[in-house]
């Protein structure tokens, strides 16, 4: 492990001068390209399911909540197991089409669920899916990827996921304007959906390489032995395979409980406890009388404009000066948004800025957090590691925005946010004193 | 290399063709069925009005799905009467209304008119959510909005309503600000959401439901005090009677299945209740036709999902 990833620098030195021609793999754009089709097919429903459930299926505010937990709340359980498959078959690329066959199998379901437990099975599938898909996804990502260039392509990858993110919702209000009658319209958009879905399906099929992890270091030598030796290998098989797979558990357990990946736990977990969300910072624009209620829903389109554009260079930068660099400065960023929402200042321009504040924050931590989880673990355990990253990032934001509730319901709106910019602050020191041992080694390096 | 290029075209020739083949067939059986629905017949507005009537939002397909309509008492099954006006919501009393309308686009927008005795468009006020329920008092001065809004919480493991009471068109405030009290303990959960808002003919008083960490309340308000202050358990979407001295709400007598409810009625005085005979489950906030009789909406099942009967 040590040596796959310190065997870098002199290369690496000799590959930075020509940095710039490094083409981003195909591997990463066939991802990227899948992620973008199925994120046209996911964010088409998700823009139309609320105004689907309360409107047309005419059920209550209750069971809307409860379909809103589940979407919400379900992948976080499965991410963990999702990194585990992958990285015990080795086989990314299949754990992550399970997942995304998941998906498509509840888009097309969803034609048909018009009860409360269908569409409860339906949104479950869903997002079981999802959890899933996510750890080996960007497990497979970083396989295909120059060491020196994860930031990068894990923003392309991001860049081409917004896109679609962007587009799907815009499908979907075209259609309902054009058919405003009955479930008629609604219909139309899960079959668009499910069309893009099954593309992205079979993209991921067809495009993206098979690309698995190299095997671990010490069960490497058995099977060496075993390939030069052909009479012997049938024998010793089943010893071997045994012996093999126990070994990979082991390896597996022990590889993240790494002390570079606990860094990089606790550093995303302190952050993400004083990280509050994009659904609560435009609710405060909004309850502070800055936004009309008419352009609530283009906040998001904001946002996901400023993430789209700055997804590649943020990438880039954070190959350049450390990814655990750009990943603190990101939440550093977050200081402004809650600075400008706290305080008085209105207008249009404040607006503008608070949301291209967001956007470069995701920009700078959503692809990062994977380049950074990447470079703490060995490649036989990558989808597990950066699966508890993000589970652990997941997590803590909850709890977070749970936290930043209380407070704006017990103390206000403005104290909340300074008490939430104290507590980043806090955060943010913490985690540079934490992480001084990473800046000091060499960028690149574990 | 080629082979593969060929599959994912082909693949998504046929996907985004079938979508878009079942787009266009969508389109033009609406259109057909808008242009040669035969739907019930048209009467007379003044007509309709001045006899006692059922004011109800129109589900029959047509041009005129959507439409505020209003039948006469004596002739339900018959002709109605269609208005200029579209709604999402609606309610009516003798000579007032109220209509939660939509504006569909991109970014789709919802609005408060509040209506005349000839149900024409008084004022309107911007709304923010999606709507779910609205109400008026006797007399229209007084209107109740119930929205969704997103965005309470960032983890969003339960969904959010904002209640808001006007009277003649100035807000008196969300109810998440004013005081509850249950069983004389006053609450102050972060998840406390209000929901189906019936006035009295006081002026002052109301009932609502208050929902926090999965119990439901009916609530008796006082606007003057902004003070709520809780009468039983599981009781959601109450509709005070025009006698004042029941009140029928929905219940879900323990069915952990969110989505299945019963109609109850509450007598005021004695504190008895009764579950109507009725067994579906209604979602609906109810109506009383008079002190004996309630209205409730029940959608079709199946295709014709959108489409809603009006039982008594």
């Amino acid at each position: 492990m040590y040596v796959t990833l310190r065997g870098a620098p002199k290369s690496e030195k000799a590959r930075e001068s020509r940095g710039l021609r490094r083409k981003v793999p195909s591997a990463v754009v066939a991802f990227g390209m899948v992620s973008l089709l199925t994120d046209i097919s996911s964010e088409s429903v998700a823009a139309v399911l609320p105004l689907y459930i309360t409107a047309v299926l005419g059920m209550g505010p209750l069971a809307y909540g409860f379909f809103d937990g589940i979407y919400q709340g379900v992948s976080a359980a499965v991410r963990i197991l999702g990194g585990w498959w992958a990285d015990s078959t080795r086989r990314p690329k299949w754990v992550a089409f399970v997942g995304y066959f998941a998906s498509a199998v509840s888009r097309v379901l969803m034609l048909f669920a018009t009860g409360f437990g269908a569409i409860t099975a339906v949104i479950t599938t869903d997002r079981l899916g999802k959890g899933l898909r996510t750890g080996p996804r960007d497990a497979l990502i970083a396989t295909a990827s120059d060491p020196a260039d994860l930031g990068r392509n894990f923003g392309v990858h991001r860049a081409m996921d917004t896109f679609g993110a962007l587009v799907g919702p815009l499908i979907a209000f075209a259609v309902l304007a054009a058919v405003p009658f009955g479930l008629g319209g609604f219909h139309s958009v899960f079959v668009f959906s499910a069309a893009f879905a099954v593309l992205g399906l079979v993209v991921l099929a067809v495009a993206v390489p098979d690309l698995r992890a190299k095997e671990p270091v010490i069960a490497a030598v058995d099977v060496t032995v075993d390939r030069h030796t052909p009479g012997i290998e049938t024998a010793r098989d089943a010893d071997s395979a045994r012996d093999e797979r126990k070994r990979r558990i082991a390896l597996r357990l022990s590889d993240l409980a790494r002390p570079e990946l606990r860094r990089v736990l606790i550093v995303a977990g302190l952050l993400g406890l004083a990280t509050v969300g994009d659904g609560f910072i435009y609710l405060a624009l909004s309850d502070r009388g800055t936004v009309a209620a008419t352009y609530f829903p283009l906040l998001f389109v904001g946002t996901n404009a400023a993430y789209l554009a700055l997804a590649i260079p943020l990438g880039k930068l954070a190959d350049r000066i450390g990814r655990g660099v750009v990943f603190i400065g990101g939440h550093a960023l977050l200081l402004g948004v809650y600075a400008l929402t706290a305080s008085k200042i209105g207008g249009i321009g404040t607006i503008i800025l608070v949301l291209a504040l967001l956007g470069t924050f995701y920009a700078a931590t959503d692809g990062v957090l994977s380049a950074l989880a990447t470079q703490t673990v060995p490649e036989e355990s990558r989808a597990s590691g950066i699966a508890a990253a993000q589970t652990v990032v997941a997590l803590t934001r909850f709890v977070s925005s749970v936290g930043f509730g209380l407070m704006w319901q017990l103390v206000g709106r403005t104290e909340a946010l300074w008490m939430m910019s104290g507590l980043l602050v806090v955060a943010l020191v913490a985690v540079i004193w934490f992480m001084r041992p990473m800046f000091t080694a060499r960028r690149g390096n574990a | 290399m080629r082979g593969k290029v060929v599959a994912i075209v082909v693949t998504g020739v046929v996907c985004l063709g079938l979508a878009i083949g079942y787009f266009v067939y969508v389109r033009s059986t609406t259109d057909a069925r808008i242009a040669g629905a035969d739907g019930p017949a048209t009467a007379d507005r003044a007509d309709v009005l001045a006899a006692p009537h059922v004011v109800f939002r129109n589900s029959a397909l047509g041009t005129d799905y959507g439409r505020l309509a209003a039948v006469k008492l004596d002739d339900a099954a018959g002709a109605r009467a269609i208005f200029d006006i579209s709604c999402e919501r609606s309610y009516a009393t003798a000579d007032a209304g109220v209509c939660v309308t939509a504006k569909r686009g991109v970014v789709q927008t919802y609005g408060v008119s509040t209506l005349g005795p000839e149900l024409q468009q008084v004022s309107a006020t911007e709304l923010v959510g999606l709507p779910s329920r609205a109400r008026i008092s006797a007399d229209g001065s007084l209107v109740a909005t119930t929205t969704f809004v997103t965005g309470h919480s960032y983890a969003q493991a339960s969904f959010s309503t904002e209640t808001i009471i006007r009277r003649d068109g100035k807000s008196l405030g969300n109810l998440e600000t004013w005081d509850v009290e249950v069983d004389s303990r006053p609450l102050q959960a972060v998840d406390r959401n209000f929901w189906g808002v019936t006035f009295a003919s006081d002026d002052d008083t109301f009932y609502v439901t208050v929902a926090s960490g999965g119990t439901t309340w009916l609530m008796k308000g006082s606007l003057s005090g902004k003070k709520l202050t809780s009468l039983r358990t599981d009781a959601e979407c109450p509709s005070l009677s025009p006698d004042q001295t029941e009140v029928a709400y929905k219940k879900r007598l323990g069915n952990t299945t969110p989505g299945i409810w019963r109609i109850a009625v509450l007598d005021l005085a004695t504190g008895k209740e009764t579950l109507t005979t009725d067994l579906r489950s209604v979602d609906d906030q109810v109506e009383w036709l008079d002190d004996n009789t309630l209205l409730y909406g029940m959608p079709r099942t199946g295709a014709d999902a959108t489409t809603t009967d009006i039982w008594a």
